[in-house]
């Protein structure tokens, strides 16, 4: 439970829909980057809050810290935010807690294998317990689980580099984090 | 928390952090166009990309923390050589690629088991980056690792490489690990680098004894990078990096 679901029980039901249309749009905006995801797909619109002078406050956290697609997404936010009416927008970047790829959601995953990346695995089995297992990335191409990586890093911070040994071709796959 | 937190420690010690990201992804983005391997150039990039992303938190903070105004530009533009506070081993050329690997192989270990520490830190700007980083720095660090076995287990010449590289850098490794008395209001908030040294050195001995390479013996060590003592290679790196803001102040593109 936010702070802003709290505050938009005593301002009433209309404040309630307004944030929620907000929040609609801001998840409605195309990633930069991947055009094939939304921001709610990706799970980086943290929170949508309308202050009491209706100041609209988004919380955004990038994928990295780096990710020069951040400061792209925040202003296509505020332009999306604007469309839907907001007036005063204040974008904030948030860092914890962390970003993971869990938090992308299954549309976001089959829009990407569509798209030809291959979708995270889970996080979790990436980086936890005395054994790091790295799952092997299916080929969005022709789905064999036959592929190797060639490089931990690739075109964007988010994604590596793989070859599948079944169809020959390479292919971009999400890195879990 | 019951005492406010000496923001002057708080703020040099965001500096020192936030000055070896910056200055490492500075000399890092020089392979760009120039690595052995287009994969390469790109790893070497999105590593660069990482550590300037921790640097611009962490040097916002610091500028926050000083209450002065200044802000990451002005923090990474606008200081001379005398002012940065990263260690030198940041600052060495790049050298040749083993070079490069040996230097990435100690300081993401090291970053590594700093983030990992400091993610229980009382101070949520500091513990929200750690959290952030450490998953960056995961790869940093398994890129390393992968390439110092690659070329220490490889051949003759390229064992030779990676253990030439390792004799360049190990002179600047303590300065990583150097103990730090930043005070008693900043207990639990920050991360005495001294506490760090026993998961670093296991992790770095081990993979060199992997990889079939000797830990270096060096008759010398490197000091005072956290007091603003620089190489004269500091000097050039920001000659180039803060060339074009100086020329044109304020300049936006």
């Amino acid at each position: 439970m936010s702070a802003a679901e709290s505050r938009g029980n005593a301002e009433g039901r209309s404040s309630d829909e307004s944030r929620a249309a907000l929040l609609a749009a801001a998840r409605a905006v195309p990633d930069p980057e991947l055009p094939v995801l939304s921001l709610g797909d990706l799970g980086v619109i943290r929170d949508v809050r309308v202050t009491g002078d209706g100041t609209v406050e988004v919380d955004i956290t990038p994928t990295y810290t780096g990710c020069p697609a951040t400061a792209v997404i925040a202003d296509d936010v505020r332009a999306a935010l604007r469309r839907a009416g907001a007036g005063q927008i204040r974008v904030s970047t948030v860092l914890a807690p962390a970003w993971t790829t869990d938090w992308m959601s299954e549309t976001g995953r089959r829009k990407l294998r569509e798209y030809g990346i291959a979708p995270p695995g889970s996080a979790a089995h990436a980086t936890e317990g005395p054994v790091k297992l790295a799952f092997s990335a299916r080929c969005p191409h022709c789905g064999s689980a036959d592929t190797r990586e060639v490089s931990h890093f690739g075109s964007t911070p988010c994604k590596a580099l793989w070859t599948c040994r079944s169809c020959a071709e390479p292919f971009d796959s999400f890195k879990a984090i | 928390m019951s005492a406010a937190p000496d923001r002057e420690a708080l703020a040099a010690y965001a500096l020192a952090l936030g000055d070896d990201a910056l200055i490492l992804a500075q000399r890092l983005g020089e392979w760009v166009s120039r690595a052995p391997q287009l994969e390469e150039d790109v790893a070497l990039a999105n590593i660069a990309l990482d550590l300037l992303g921790q640097a611009r938190t962490l040097l916002t903070y610091a500028g926050e923390l000083e209450g002065a105004g200044r802000d990451e530009d002005d923090l990474a533009y606008l200081r001379d050589d005398r002012d940065f506070r990263n260690v030198q081993l940041v600052e060495i050329p790049n050298g040749d690629f083993a070079v490069t690997i040996a230097r990435q192989l100690v300081f993401s270990a090291y970053q590594y088991e700093l983030y990992t520490a400091l993610e229980s830190s009382r101070d949520t700007t500091l513990a929200g980056l750690a959290g952030k980083a450490v998953k960056e720095v995961a790869y940093h660090r398994d890129h390393a690792t992968q390439w110092t076995l690659r070329l220490g287990d490889g051949t003759d010449l390229s064992r030779a490489r990676m253990q030439a590289g390792l004799d360049r850098v190990w002179p600047y490794t303590e300065e990583l690990v150097d103990p730090i008395d930043p005070g008693a209001e900043v207990q639990g908030i920050v991360v005495d680098p001294a506490t760090l040294r026993p998961a670093w050195a296991l992790y770095v001995t081990s993979v060199l004894m992997e990889a079939g390479v000797d830990v270096p013996e060096p008759s010398w060590r490197s000091r005072g990078g956290r007091d603003g003592l620089h190489a004269e290679h500091l000097g050039h790196l920001l000659a180039e990096m803060q060339h074009l803001h100086r020329s044109h102040p304020g300049v936006t593109w």
